[in-house]
């Protein structure tokens, strides 16, 4: 269930399949049927403003151990075989990749709901805080969406 | 007791701050702290609170050598 937090623009879908390897090495092959896989992108709008440019900061640690914490959460509410997380830190362009959650699982319904409660638990409680370049200026984003 | 107080985000670029050593007195709660380090400034609404990388309550006591973080709503995904 690993949780990286990258500085540099990912391939989520690399991510992914880097993944799914090991867990095939790992707990052999053609045990999970369902891939369950959100990837968060980089807007250009927000709350009807342009954005150019977002960055992004963390807590070194603490949101490394809150989206551990986080995973193991989904894994003690859903029989899941595995889960990943990448989230991006540091500045971050259009199109990028933020986030990627992937989950593993026998069948498609624990996969689909673990991966959806790793998402909102993410938003609500690991420590990453936004800040927007629009033409306006540079602001910080004050609250995330509710789920839409 | 020495503490470390950490502050992240708008909080950190408002108080022009990242990072504080205090020394702190048994009994001190989290909101002692912060107001030992700002200038006993009242609290934000909406801050939140870690000791040692785990959120905690402005009630929660401090021991010797927590690290202490204040931080806005988190806004990451």
């Amino acid at each position: 269930m690993p949780v990286y937090l990258k500085n540099k623009a990912f391939d989520p879908f690399q991510e992914v399949q880097i993944q799914q390897k090991r867990l095939e090495e790992n707990a052999g092959f053609a045990k999970y049927g369902a891939t369950a896989i959100f990837i968060g992108s980089m807007r250009d709008f927000n709350e009807d403003q342009k954005i150019s440019e977002m960055t992004l900061e963390h807590y070194p640690g603490m949101t490394e151990s809150a989206l551990e914490t986080i995973c193991q959460e989904a894994q003690s509410k859903w029989p899941i075989l595995d889960s990943l997380i990448v989230h991006r830190v540091g500045k971050i362009n259009l199109n990028d990749s933020i986030v990627v959650v992937a989950v593993w699982s026998a069948h498609r319904g624990a996969a689909y709901d673990a991966n959806r409660y790793i998402m909102e638990a993410l938003k609500s409680r690991a420590p990453f805080w936004k800040k927007e370049q629009t033409p306006e200026g540079v602001k910080w984003l004050e609250t995330n969406t509710i789920s839409e | 007791m020495p503490i470390t107080v950490k502050f992240f985000a708008r909080l950190r670029e408002e108080l022009n701050l990242d990072e504080l050593q205090i020394t702190a007195t048994n009994g001190m709660t989290a909101l002692d702290v912060w107001k030992k380090a700002t200038s006993q400034s009242a609290l934000p609404s909406k801050i939140l609170i870690a000791i040692n990388q785990e959120y905690a309550a402005a009630e929660s006591e401090v021991n010797k050598d927590d690290e202490v973080a204040f931080f806005p709503p988190v806004t990451g995904g």
